[in-house]
């Protein structure tokens, strides 16, 4: 990608559209939480990044990669529960591989060194129905995308947004084996799982702003807000 | 001395557990409770890291904790907390810091005693 300023301006745009994306889909996660958790996550989540797109100011002179762990440490003091060392410590801890700036090759690493830390930290594997059934495919897509079938990142992102999806979808027949809501066995089949969910939001939101960027709009195999419809 | 931190998502678990296993300790154990989050239920990584940092006097900290986010938290705020030898022991939260505070008040405890004792801890049985 450009030049500083314009990695500065789309790392506060991607902020600006995942806090408003979600404040709109508050509920939601609430409701999905509501049926498997603790019914905190779409609050959690909403207050956490919009605390975070509060410090734009902040940000005027800082790098990507400050601003980028400077979210991560906003949303470990303000989300709470697990998900704010699951979301906030792993961007935090990540942030330190776009030290060079924001690039294909970068973004490969933050993606994985962010898989990492989830999977480290949350003790989850594939299938446990939690966040990492969305982030395996996706950032296993992203890096073979670019790396093996060096797709442009515009391109490699949108499959991984795909990927992610259909690990959301994954989520809702198994039976959670993390956090509270494996305390409910059984009873968890069935419902979507919410921090999956608000994955596969933030890289919705990652994708439209780096379209905006990246110069160009890129097909995608299925709509996600489709996906994920409720009745309204 | 090794300090205790109880971390649990009520902040009146962790408060009623520390005055619990102090009483165990004669008194003389150092135990900070780090419980609850903005007053309601959860736990929160800053809220911990102050309770590691008040109840460690230079030879260390072992934390007891509950479930779920109360472990994630508190390995973050131990990865944030400065200058901190701590430890979380894997231990039920109660009868391991019982056990705790027993040890700690113990000439010899080290962090890895504290940590060893409070985990036996899992290996009660109330009923035979």
């Amino acid at each position: 990608m450009a030049d500083v300023d314009t990695q500065r301006d789309a790392v506060i745009a991607a902020l600006d559209n995942v806090a408003e994306r979600l404040t709109a889909e508050k509920s939601y996660l609430t409701d999905l939480d509501s049926a498997i958790g603790d019914a905190d996550h779409g609050s959690n989540m909403q207050r956490g990044f919009s605390k975070a797109a509060e410090k734009r100011d902040e940000f005027a002179d800082m790098d990507p990669d400050d601003i980028v762990k400077t979210i991560g440490t906003t949303l470990i003091s303000n989300v709470g529960g697990a998900s704010g060392p699951l979301y906030g410590g792993s961007i935090m801890f990540a942030s330190q591989e776009l030290d060079g700036g924001i690039t294909a090759e970068t973004s490969v690493a933050f993606a994985e060194a962010y898989l990492d830390k989830v999977k480290d930290r949350g003790g989850a594997q594939v299938g446990s129905k939690t966040m990492v059934d969305a982030l395996v495919p996706a950032v296993h897509t992203y890096k073979k995308s670019i790396e093996q079938d060096d797709l442009p990142p515009l391109e490699a992102l949108a499959k991984a947004v795909d990927a992610a999806e259909r690990g959301v979808q994954f989520t809702t027949p198994i039976k959670a084996l993390k956090g509270r809501a494996s305390f409910l066995d059984w009873r968890s089949v069935g419902h979507q799982d919410p921090g999956a969910t608000s994955t596969l939001f933030i890289m919705e939101e990652l994708l439209a702003t780096a379209e905006e960027y990246l110069d160009g709009d890129v097909e995608r195999d299925a709509r996600a807000a489709d996906a994920v419809r409720r009745d309204e | 001395m090794i300090g205790l931190v109880v971390v649990s998502h009520s902040a009146k678990a962790a408060e009623g557990i520390a005055d619990v296993a102090a009483q165990m300790g004669g008194g003389n154990a150092r135990i900070v409770p780090a419980g609850g989050e903005d007053g309601g239920i959860g736990t929160s990584p800053d809220t911990i890291r102050e309770a590691i940092e008040e109840a460690d006097d230079g030879d260390g900290v072992v934390v007891l904790v509950d479930l779920g986010s109360a472990v994630m938290n508190t390995e973050l705020a131990i990865e944030m907390a400065t200058d901190v030898n701590a430890a979380i022991a894997d231990a039920p939260i109660l009868e391991g810091t019982l056990n705790a505070a027993v040890e700690t008040t113990s000439k010899k405890a080290t962090l890895q005693s504290v940590v060893e004792r409070a985990e036996e801890a899992r290996e009660y049985r109330k009923l035979n």
